[in-house]
């Protein structure tokens, strides 16, 4: 039950002048029950990597596995495999247009094949598991609530049609603060229930990156660069180059460094960086 | 995919074509297709042929984009042709049963308008394939301007063209966005019936016309904003002006005109 990239590569309008190499020669698995966060500057080809999985972009070169599903062979069931992956996108609210919320998350298990029955109990278990008050919202229009509850119920759409795995594309993108940390804390508590097992999170927010991911897969210029634990990870001095930030814990860090106060940790949350810079001082100082 | 489309026909590129007035393009296109209706004759058409085929290597543009357009009309083409040597009545029969009648004039005829219709839309789409899409509405503006004079909102009616232009590739991003988020859900677009096809696009259209209308509502604001329309004449960053390559392929265009009339009043030249 799991994701196996082999030798992925895709170029995008092939035999043309226009031809772009968005992914190259991209290998990596994700297993049952990771959390994996995808990060890259803008053009390195997360989005195009992501829409391989679920069969939205072909497959045209390297091997690909999905759960059971073999992405190379001549005949794909799609449906049966895009039952099994949730996928969200950027500003998955834009996607919401049915009459009311409740028939907007009902849209993906029917379109799946349950019954009207299993449907609206699937859709009520969705609404619950993302925070939302069943009752109060089903009725409502999904363009007249507010845009936090809009993204709820886009991932309220998604989990109705219980997914094996989530695919997160930059889900908190466009929300105030409050708002990014009760995402994070919904797919937190996701992770933790069985809703979903397996996560991939694609994000600019290292922070969010780094307290959430327990793996982090680097992609930069179609390639794939890194693919370490975030302590591992956010050691290397080479991620600025590729256009990407630094976790704000790491910053400091590294700002001391410049200083003159050298700290010997991978240390990533504020609790671990005060933890080293205590102990640091209290070295100096005995 | 939407990505995989190159919206627009514009082949960049600075050929002389490339570098001419837009409003000379424009009404020098107007001629041409004038010209091209006053064809008669296979030569006629043959030099039209020719005319083309100077213009498509002046312009520097490869031969395949000018013929994508011509795919895209093919049917019509195919359509019109077959319709007219079904149904042209004149002529001597070559083929006759129940109401057809195929008459060898009726194939000349029908030849004749597939010909005139694949020049006409080779002929134009070499302005659109050299010209940008803001330099079209620029040259429009331009020439629709004696309009202002009955009060028509030219400038306004120009800026509304070039928003449109502007945001079709946009829209075709957020219709390619909307397809896979609905598809990512279990949408198909490709199966079951006519009813159930059309049924399909609904949640494709729904959310393109919300974005369409909030995209427009941010654009007002954003014009409001900047004050647009509070001076009653703007000026431009890139005045149109007619250069001597205007002159050069006016004089041309009507070289090639006075042929085709030469053609059509003279046969036996």
């Amino acid at each position: 039950m799991s994701i196996v990239v082999e030798n992925l590569s895709y170029t995008y309008m092939p035999k043309t002048p226009y031809r772009t190499t968005a992914l190259k020669d991209i290998t990596f698995t994700v297993n049952e029950g990771e959390f994996v966060g995808l990060i890259g500057a803008t053009g390195s080809g997360k989005s195009t990597l992501i829409q391989h999985f679920n069969g939205l972009i072909k497959l045209a070169d390297g091997r690909l596995t999905v759960f059971d599903f073999d992405l190379s062979a001549k005949k794909i069931n799609y449906k049966a495999l895009r039952k099994g992956i949730g996928m969200l996108f950027q500003y998955p609210e834009y996607q919401l247009f049915e009459e009311t919320v409740l028939k907007d998350i009902m849209f993906g298990p029917k379109n799946f094949g349950m019954s009207k029955e299993e449907a609206y109990e699937s859709a009520k278990r969705a609404i619950e598991l993302v925070g939302l008050d069943f009752e109060e919202i089903k009725d409502r229009s999904p363009f007249e609530i507010s845009g936090g509850e809009k993204r709820r119920v886009a991932i309220a759409g998604v989990l109705a049609y219980k997914p094996k795995a989530l695919i997160l594309d930059e889900p908190t993108a466009g929300l105030d603060p409050s708002g990014k940390k009760e995402i994070l804390e919904l797919i937190t508590k996701l992770k933790k229930s069985d809703a979903v097992s397996t996560i991939i999170m694609i994000s600019h927010n290292m922070d969010e990156i780094a307290a959430y991911a327990e793996r982090i897969i680097v992609l930069n210029n179609s390639r794939l660069i890194y693919d370490l634990p975030p302590k591992e990870l956010f050691k290397k001095d080479d991620l600025q180059e590729m256009g990407l930030d630094l976790p704000i814990t790491v910053k400091i860090k590294n700002a001391l460094a410049q200083r003159g106060m050298v700290l010997d940790t991978d240390a990533l949350t504020a609790e671990e960086l005060v933890a080293a810079i205590k102990q640091k001082i209290r070295g100096n100082n005995g | 995919m939407g990505r995989d489309i190159t919206f627009g026909q514009y082949y960049p590129g600075d050929s002389f074509i490339h570098r001419m007035d837009p409003r000379a393009k424009i009404l020098l296109s107007i001629l041409y297709i004038v010209t091209v209706f006053l064809c008669v004759s296979f030569y006629s058409y043959l030099a039209v042929f020719l005319f083309l085929a100077i213009l498509i290597l002046v312009a520097r543009v490869p031969l395949r984009s000018v013929l994508k357009s011509v795919k895209a009309i093919l049917f019509l083409v195919m359509l019109t042709a077959a319709i007219n040597i079904l149904f042209y009545r004149e002529g001597s029969p070559l083929l006759q049963f129940w109401v057809i009648r195929i008459t060898d004039e009726g194939l000349i005829f029908s030849a004749k308008m597939a010909l005139r219709l694949l020049f006409l839309v080779i002929g134009t789409t070499l302005v659109t394939l050299t010209t940008t899409p803001m330099n079209l509405t620029d040259g429009m503006e331009s020439l629709m301007s004696p309009l202002k004079v009955v009060k028509f909102p030219v400038h306004d009616v120009a800026i509304i063209m070039s928003i449109a232009l502007r945001f079709i590739p946009s829209l075709m991003e957020e219709i390619d966005k909307i397809i896979m988020a609905q598809k990512a859900r279990g949408a198909a677009f490709d199966s079951g019936g006519l009813i159930a096809r059309a049924k399909a696009l609904l949640p494709i259209l729904i959310p393109l016309f919300v974005s369409a209308f909030r995209r427009a509502d941010e654009l007002a604001l954003a014009l409001d904003a900047r004050c647009y329309n509070a001076t009653p004449n703007r000026t431009k960053m890139k005045e149109l002006k007619f250069g001597y390559r205007d002159l050069v392929a006016s004089v041309a265009c009507l070289l090639f005109m006075g042929v085709i009339i030469l053609l059509r009043f003279y046969p036996g030249v």
